[in-house]
């Protein structure tokens, strides 16, 4: 099945590229391998027991002379990652579609095949699997962002690549000393280290991919010269390849560098998180704010993680899936204001709300669930992870919560910089509302939003059989 | 009554094979009509590569133990017959890579060329006497030089030939000086007879070893003894290059991790630094050098150097991983090398012109399969997934983390990053229509079509990418092969 999930999106992929098929009949034909992957994951998780640890594992030597094989599997927490890539990703391949690219049968196929990998990254259960379907993200990556991407795109992807790339290497020179002197490069069966240098290898690389202060020049530019697409897939769901990374290998196999080094992480995050919320709220357009407070949310999901309690891991998580709709949603919608403006610079908008309801709507929602209003579900998962930092300190929770402060005023200042105030330059009248195929792409990512709202347990209270024992320390 | 020695034809097969290919080549190039020449010697290299390779695999099945042959002047054993099969396969692509090249004359030649070198590399990773090992050095060596002037209507071709031969020369004459001095030191010519003579801490032997290395060096093309590299790699006709690329770095790795071995254990705590200093220089060197290449065969020139630089860490990890790392890293890494390089003869024959990164643009686009297939090649040499070169950069820094060398490790995780810089500017480049000014026109009409070439350039392909889903067979086939080296 894990398998079956991994493959699927690639295979597609393949179909995509050598069929014949032009424009959009490429882009639906990839849809809809997008919407098979959303079914699959549909059935996985129906079949799923949530009491249980590592399931749906699939196992086979690779090369054993060195104990790596092909090992994929999933845990409850893992299974939630995996829905948010391929839901995500399939709004982002149904609104490339819509939007009509350039190239499409090479576009839509490297968006596939982003998704298969991004599925890999969380079912991979072997160190050089992981790093594998890590590093395999970063080829469509590049050449999504550097061949469609905006005026500034070649800079942006060779920062981008360089920075994420030596964070990977790092990591896996941090691999092959950890899986030699363990025996086994597979997560589950090897033992603990206490390394150091092999912990900070690994750090590395979850660093860059979040991104962690002061990890995180090659965001802004990679952010804001993507397609919106792109950059909903990029925030939205790679950044999320990070908290599993960080959670699955350095909590999970380093107890002692973990506790040694908690302290400076949380102080980094908890920089960022502040640091990010600020130029957030500085940020003079739509992708930037959005760009900006995805990286404080990462700030704040790794806090939650290293708070090294359930609370707070359980929240992380949550909070993870809510960031990852949030800020995909944004992205797709700051994609349609730009084709009908031409901009996202809020100078350039504004005034958006009259004659536009559906489009007033979304944003609307979207906005207040992102500044985390009691009762939406980026609410409950920053509760959680407050509280559980609070066992830590209750500095870290009073700083936390400030900071969610400001992310009410940056969303508040988006909110109405787009759709309030009088009309911008930019906003004509001829600027339709959201077409009808628009809103079939955005809607689900809304609906699933507000279907967490309302159950936030859903995801809280199935990410782990009732005590962790085997992933969490 | 004079004993006779018994002659192992089956060890010598694979030279045989093709060194009677070269011969009837050669026939047919000087006594056949010119029509017949190109199709017939090209034919007959390609059909003496296959046996060769094919012999090479008997070779490997049934010699399970290492043999030393006629007085100890070749062995036969499985690490030489894996390495015969690579050199036999990048022959046998590089015959279908030559295919197209328009050439004015010599064609029967080239082919005859061809074989003969390759030839003389299946000898060569035999070799385990220091005579032996001269003969197959200069033997494939002079092939080589004659084939990179082969071209003599373009200058460039004759500059490196030239330049091939005087610093090959060069090469070759360190190395023989390198082997007097161990002469002189033990007596012995043997490669295990020199081991035992015990001369270890002798100044002479040391000088001799140290000379061996650098000597090989120039072979192996890594730095300090590049310098003939990206010269050659440039001025040769692109399917002598691709030839080049792959079969002399196997043929001079393999040997030079057997000389080692196997002729100067004692002296290990000496030679294993100083190949992980060289290896670390050929990383810095090429990786450095190649950022600011725009010629592609320049940079792909600098690129071989670089990866000679991992292939040596294999070397100084010295030990069974190490062996098996350098063998596994060589299948991919010739199947990449031939296959970028026939990717770059079709753009220069497609345009009559040197290929740089600016005419290089759009090719994706013109030549889709062609142009993935570069990508994947690019990839390969990144080390990234779906690959053997990931695979192989891995097993290459387990070796050296495994023998205490994490700074190798470290190093190589270093030139990886910077090797990204170049290798992805020629992977966006392939993507971005060029300039409309910069495009110089095709030459001759629509592209040429070449169903051998792009035949060449698939199977690359299978082995590039089959490296990576399929490790295990080929470790295990590594790891017999190691075996048969004393560590």
């Amino acid at each position: 099945m894990t398998t079956a999930l991994i493959a699927l999106p690639l295979l597609g992929a393949l179909l995509v590229w050598v069929l014949p098929f032009f424009g959009r009949i490429s882009g639906i034909l990839a849809t809809l391998v997008a919407l098979a992957e959303v079914t699959l994951w549909a059935v996985i998780v129906a079949r799923f027991d949530f009491g249980q640890n590592l399931q749906l594992e699939d196992r086979q030597s690779w090369f054993a002379d060195l104990g790596v094989s092909y090992h994929v599997g999933f845990f409850g927490f893992s299974l939630w990652l995996a829905g948010l890539a391929v839901v995500v990703c399939a709004a982002a391949i149904a609104y490339a579609t819509w939007a009509d690219r350039e190239r499409a049968r090479a576009y839509h196929g490297l968006l596939l095949f982003l998704t298969g990998a991004i599925v890999g990254v969380f079912a991979a259960q072997d160190l050089l699997v992981f790093y594998v379907f890590f590093e395999a993200m970063l080829i469509p990556l590049y050449v999504l962002v550097g061949v469609w991407g905006g005026e500034r795109r070649a800079f942006a992807t060779l920062k981008f690549v360089i920075y994420t790339m030596a964070g990977s290497l790092l990591m896996l020179a941090s691999i092959v000393a950890f899986g030699l002197s363990q025996g086994s490069f597979d997560l589950v069966d090897s033992g603990f280290s206490d390394n150091n240098w092999i912990f900070l290898g690994f750090l590395a690389a979850f660093a860059v991919k979040a991104p962690l202060f002061p990890f995180h020049g090659w965001l802004i530019d990679a952010y804001r010269e993507s397609t919106s697409e792109v950059s909903a897939i990029l925030s939205g769901v790679v950044s999320k390849a990070a908290v599993y990374g960080l959670f699955r290998i350095t909590i999970a196999k380093f107890p002692e560098p973990v506790e040694d080094f908690q302290t400076p992480i949380l102080i980094l995050a908890t920089i960022g998180l502040v640091y990010a919320s600020l130029l957030a709220f500085r940020a003079r357009d739509l992708r930037s704010v959005t760009a900006y407070s995805s990286m404080a949310q990462m700030g704040l999901i790794v806090l939650g993680l290293f708070s090294l309690n359930e609370l707070g891991v359980n929240g992380a998580i949550l909070q993870s899936v809510a960031h990852g709709l949030v800020s995909a949603t944004l992205f797709l919608l700051a994609g349609m204001l730009e084709t009908r403006t031409g901009t996202s610079a809020f100078a350039r908008l504004g005034g958006m709300a009259r004659g536009r309801p559906a489009l007033a709507t979304v944003l609307l929602v979207v906005g207040v669930i992102a500044l985390a209003v009691p009762g939406s579900v980026a609410f409950a998962g920053e509760f959680l992870i407050l509280a559980g930092i609070y066992d830590e300190g209750w500095w870290w929770a009073a700083i936390g919560a400030g900071a969610i402060v400001l992310a009410a005023m940056y969303m508040l200042r988006l909110i109405s910089a787009v759709l309030h105030r009088s009309r911008g330059e930019s906003v004509r009248e001829e600027a339709h509302d959201l077409h009808w195929q628009e809103l079939a792409i955005v809607v689900p990512l809304v609906a699933g939003l507000l279907f967490l709202s309302a159950w936030p347990a859903s995801i809280s209270e199935r990410n782990f059989p009732t005590r962790n024992s085997e992933a969490a320390p | 009554m004079i004993d006779t020695p018994t002659v192992d034809w089956l060890a010598l097969s694979p030279t045989l094979a093709l060194l009677g290919a070269a011969g009837v080549a050669l026939l047919a190039a000087v006594i056949g009509p010119e029509w017949f020449r190109r199709a017939f010697a090209g034919f007959v290299a390609f059909a003496g590569f296959v046996t060769a390779g094919v012999l090479a695999g008997v070779l490997f099945e049934r010699s399970p133990g290492s043999e030393r042959l006629l007085n100890e002047s070749m062995t036969r054993d499985r690490w030489g017959a894996l390495a015969a099969i690579v050199i036999a396969g990048a022959g046998a692509l590089s015959v279908l890579v030559s295919w197209g090249e328009k050439r004015r004359d010599h064609s029967g030649e080239y082919y005859a060329l061809l074989a003969a070198a390759g030839g003389g590399m299946v000898f060569f990773v035999g070799a385990s006497n220091l005579m032996t090992l001269f003969l197959g050095l200069e033997w494939f060596s002079i092939a080589l030089y004659i084939m990179c002037a082969l071209d003599t209507h373009r200058a460039t071709s004759l500059e490196a030939g030239l330049k091939y031969l005087m610093v090959g020369s060069f090469g070759s004459g360190i190395l023989l000086f390198g082997s007097a001095l161990v002469y002189g030191a033990t007596g012995e010519l043997g490669f295990a007879s020199i081991a035992a003579a015990g001369a270890n801490e002798d100044y002479l032997l040391l000088a001799g070893l140290a000379m061996i290395i650098a000597g090989l060096g120039f072979k192996v093309s890594a730095a300090p003894f590049h310098m003939w590299t990206p010269d050659v790699y440039q001025g040769a006709p692109t399917s002598v290059t691709a030839f080049m690329s792959a079969a002399t770095k196997v043929a001079a790795l393999v040997l030079t991790m057997r000389i080692l071995t196997v002729a100067f254990p004692e002296q290990e705590h000496l030679w294993t630094v100083a190949v992980a200093v060289i290896a670390i220089v050929s990383l810095a060197v090429g990786n450095i050098a190649a950022l600011v290449q725009r010629d592609l065969k320049r940079l792909l020139a600098y690129s071989s150097v670089s990866h000679a630089g991992f292939m040596l860490i294999a070397v100084a990890a010295n030990s069974d991983l190490g062996g098996k790392a350098l063998l596994y890293y060589l299948i991919p890494y010739s199947a990449m090398s031939v296959g970028s390089f026939a990717v770059v003869a079709t753009r220069e024959r497609e345009l009559g012109v040197p290929v740089t990164l600016d005419n290089f643009g759009g090719f994706l686009w013109e030549r889709p399969f062609l142009g993935a297939s570069m990508w994947v090649f690019l990839l390969g040499f990144m080390g990234m997934p779906l690959t053997g070169g990931l695979i192989g950069k891995f097993y290459v820094f387990s070796a050296a983390y495994r023998a205490g060398w994490w700074w190798l490790v470290v190093a190589g995780v270093i030139a990886t990053a910077i090797s990204l810089y170049y290798y992805l500017r020629v992977a966006l480049a392939m993507w971005t229509r060029p300039e409309p000014g910069l495009r110089p026109a095709i030459a001759g009409g629509s592209p040429p079509r070449d169903p051998l070439l792009v035949s060449a350039v698939f199977l690359s392909l299978i082995v590039t990418v089959g490296s990576f889903f399929f490790v295990g067979p080929l470790i295990d086939l590594a790891e017999n092969a190691a075996q048969s080296l004393p560590f």
